[in-house]
């Protein structure tokens, strides 16, 4: 022990000439002229003045590839504020960011993928700040009423939405559709119709795999979560992730119920897999692979799929493959659409922070991220954001989806309910929900564990 | 040295009763099953990490027997990709494994001496306590310990030396316990005779350590070398939690873990960038496992 203290105490000698030099003001501008002074795009970023040689440390969960587009959107930042943007992305940043948020090794801004990790940081750590008005102005004209309830802690506005992702969409193949005169459903009971057509003709209409390591069962509750949706709508799912009703309702088993109807079928799944139970086995991001063999003809998974099917395969409404809108059982209540989205969260008020902040809630960013994703697989609810700078037909297809009139945007619920609920048993009893558990038991079991 | 002299014909005899009882026909059959079953998940890692995209996506790896197609695909991408690149994640493994090896064993090695060989107020308690921080687990320690080196200066964005040295210190700080109460154990094996002689004839304890414990505990500090280097060179842990901040000091493990992509659409590449990390504990392995068989039983078997 006396040997231990000791060689820390040598790493403090080695420490000592390392110096901090962030002694960086609280006003909101750093003073000087703006490098973007007078350049398009730059007018919201000129008000911080100079930033040159500023670093701005971001954290977040979007790793290679999918973290070039990123990094290559932040440029008219830098040319408008002088301020380079340092990134880091680690897919164990959802742990991290807490270990870091309590030792006080915090960066500058996260990227959270949950609203939950949003109110945990707020609430537990208080290492939050609150978003500065520039952001909370161009989030109030950017997006709608319920993404700022979502980057909400309390009534209070903490973080800009970023993202999003759109999780209401059934994969199928447009040439097998075509061939075999097959149209897309408008509604549920269409869509039931849809699939006994298909089992009919010897195919499993529908293909599922939710296995995904720790996080197994995750896209069973998306299932869940989107046919609550359309059978009990948007209040009732609501009052569903508050806990106002109990997790084990006659409504949520009417919902699962309807989810059990395909995903327990022996006549409609696995196409291409195997049983019921190999459902539990098949890791997610092959669940749907089987539509371009033929074998299976709707798979239900996010936009963020796309990224999934083997290079070279096309994506669009006359490609290989394609998503269409999960049909609801009512259209005349709305169009629910279940989706998910980053947060900007800031952890200081430097004026480069802000700026970045800034920079990321505004319309200038959305089309600037949106040009340089060339491959496709980023979609933001931004109503700024242009859709004809969207380059992949799916990414189009996710915006107008979001920015749809008749759209009832709502997030998804498991990552909005506690901890013990969202990522564990949620996840878990859904896995025996499909190998072979009954509904009661399974929302009984859920319900159960929710935290008083 | 009588001392020593009969426990290790009995050792021997020992000995010579298992080696007859293992080396019958049976037991080498039931060690072969073992062995291969053993190596089966391995040598199927290694195939996969050779078959494309498409054929990984879509079958298990035992299908190159009927359908053999192999690329070198996987380990361009994961190599020399502009994406990905694990060689620049190699050179900070080294970085950080070379020191956090070499920096607890010199310590320890020292340290163990001295609770061996010298006397001084509260040895034993100070022995006792090192013996029971081996039970603190790290898990426990790293938050507290964040926040001392975020205090100290030592982490955080504008750490000095990128950041290396919170990592070395845990790494050091994590093997010291276990490393002293393991060399001490071994060093306790020395008989007492020599160290005494040396003292007559005059050697101090810098002397007597450097030219005659040293060179006699080579084979136990090799073994603990070897089991500190793997430890470190697979850490993900420690490397995530106190190398925070940059990916520029992070190691082969943390590139490792984002191979995939952000969902997962890449984890095609696991296999290739696995073995890739794999070569260097395994080299290190083979070419000390000489010592290692050797330090572990000089540990264990007491006369």
């Amino acid at each position: 022990m006396a040997l231990t203290a000791a060689f820390v105490s040598a790493g403090m000698v080695l420490a000592g000439c390392g110096g901090s030099d962030d002694g960086g003001s609280d006003s909101k501008s750093a003073g000087g002229t703006s490098p973007g002074e007078g350049k398009a795009g730059c007018e919201q970023l000129t008000q911080f003045g100079d930033l040159t040689g500023k670093k701005v440390h971001v954290y977040t969960t979007i790793v290679a590839p999918e973290d070039q587009s990123q990094k290559d959107s932040y440029k008219l930042f830098t040319t408008c504020t002088g301020a380079t943007v340092e990134y880091e992305g680690s897919k164990e940043m959802e742990a991290q960011i807490l270990v870091r948020a309590q030792s006080g090794n915090l960066p500058d801004i996260a990227y959270l993928p949950q609203p939950g990790l949003l109110n945990t940081l707020v609430t537990q750590t208080s290492t939050v700040k609150e978003a500065p008005k520039t952001v909370s102005d161009n989030v109030d004209k950017w997006w709608g009423e319920d993404w700022k309830g979502y980057g909400s802690v309390d009534g209070k506005f903490y973080a800009a939405p970023l993202g999003a992702n759109v999780k209401s969409f059934v994969w199928y193949s447009p040439k097998m559709f075509a061939d075999n005169g097959w149209k897309v459903p408008q509604t549920w009971d269409e869509l039931m119709a849809l699939s006994d057509q298909i089992a009919a003709k010897g195919i499993k209409p529908w293909c599922a795999g939710a296995e995904s390591g720790e996080a197994t069962g995750w896209p069973l509750t998306d299932w869940l979560e989107d046919a609550l949706l359309r059978t009990a709508g948007a209040d009732t799912y609501d009052q569903w992730i508050k806990h106002d009703i109990p997790f084990n309702d006659p409504k949520i088993a009417e919902a699962l119920d309807k989810v059990g109807a395909i995903l327990k079928n022996d006549k409609y799944v696995n196409g291409g897999i195997g049983d019921v139970k190999s459902i539990a086995t098949t890791a997610f991001q092959q669940g749907g692979l089987p539509i371009l063999d033929g074998k299976c003809a709707m798979h239900r998974q996010a936009s963020f799929y796309a990224a999934n099917w083997p290079k070279g395969t096309t994506v669009a409404e006359d490609g290989q493959v394609f998503a269409f809108y999960l049909p609801t059982v009512d259209p005349s209540k709305g169009k629910p659409v279940e989706g998910g989205g980053e947060f900007v969260a800031a952890f200081n008020d430097k004026p480069e922070t802000v700026a970045f902040q800034t920079y990321l809630s505004s319309d200038v960013w959305a089309n600037e991220k949106a040009k340089a994703t060339p491959g496709g697989g980023w979609v933001s609810a931004n109503k700024g954001l242009d859709p004809n700078n969207l380059v992949s037909p799916i990414d189009k297809l996710s915006a107008t989806t979001l920015a749809d009139p008749e759209a009832v945007f709502r997030f998804d619920a498991s990552d909005l309910m506690p901890a013990e609920v969202g990522t564990n048993s949620f996840w878990k009893q859904m896995v025996a929900w499909i190998t072979g558990q009954d509904t009661k038991k399974t929302l009984d079991n859920i319900e159960s564990s929710w935290p008083s | 040295m009588t001392v020593i002299d009969a426990p290790l014909e009995k050792l021997e005899a020992a000995s010579e009763t298992s080696r007859n009882e293992l080396s019958n026909r049976w037991a080498s059959m039931g060690a072969l099953i073992i062995a291969v079953l053993w190596t089966v998940p391995t040598a199927g890692l290694l195939v996969t990490s050779f078959r494309p995209e498409d054929d990984i996506n879509s079958s298990g790896w035992w299908n190159v027997i009927t359908h053999p197609s192999f690329t070198f695909d996987n380990y361009k991408a994961v190599l020399g990709g502009s994406q990905y690149s694990l060689t620049d994640f190699f050179v900070n493994s080294f970085v950080i494994t070379i020191p956090a090896v070499i920096i607890p064993i010199s310590i320890a090695t020292m340290a163990a001496y001295a609770f061996a060989w010298m006397s001084f107020p509260l040895k034993n308690t100070l022995f006792i306590l090192i013996f029971a921080l081996q039970i603190v687990p790290i898990q426990v320690t790293m938050i507290p310990l964040l926040k001392l080196y975020v205090d100290l200066g030592l982490a955080g964005n504008d750490a000095p030396g990128g950041g290396f040295y919170t990592i070395w210190l845990s790494h050091s700080v994590f093997a010291l316990p276990l490393a002293i109460y393991l060399l001490h154990n071994f060093m306790m094996e020395i008989p007492g005779e020599l160290v005494e002689s040396a003292r007559v004839d005059g050697a101090g304890h810098v002397q007597i350590f450097m030219r005659l414990i040293v060179p006699l505990m080579v084979p136990a500090i090799a073994a603990f070398a070897i089991l500190q280097f793997l430890w470190v060179w697979n850490d993900l842990l420690v490397a995530l939690v106190f190398g925070g901040g940059s990916l520029d000091i992070s190691p082969l493990t943390v590139a490792l873990a984002n191979l995939s992509g952000t969902r997962g659409a890449d984890w095609y590449l696991l296999s290739a960038g696995a073995f890739v990390s794999l070569v260097v504990p395994l080299a290190v392995f083979l070419g000390l496992q000489r010592f290692f068989v050797r330090g572990l039983l000089a540990g264990s078997v007491k006369g």
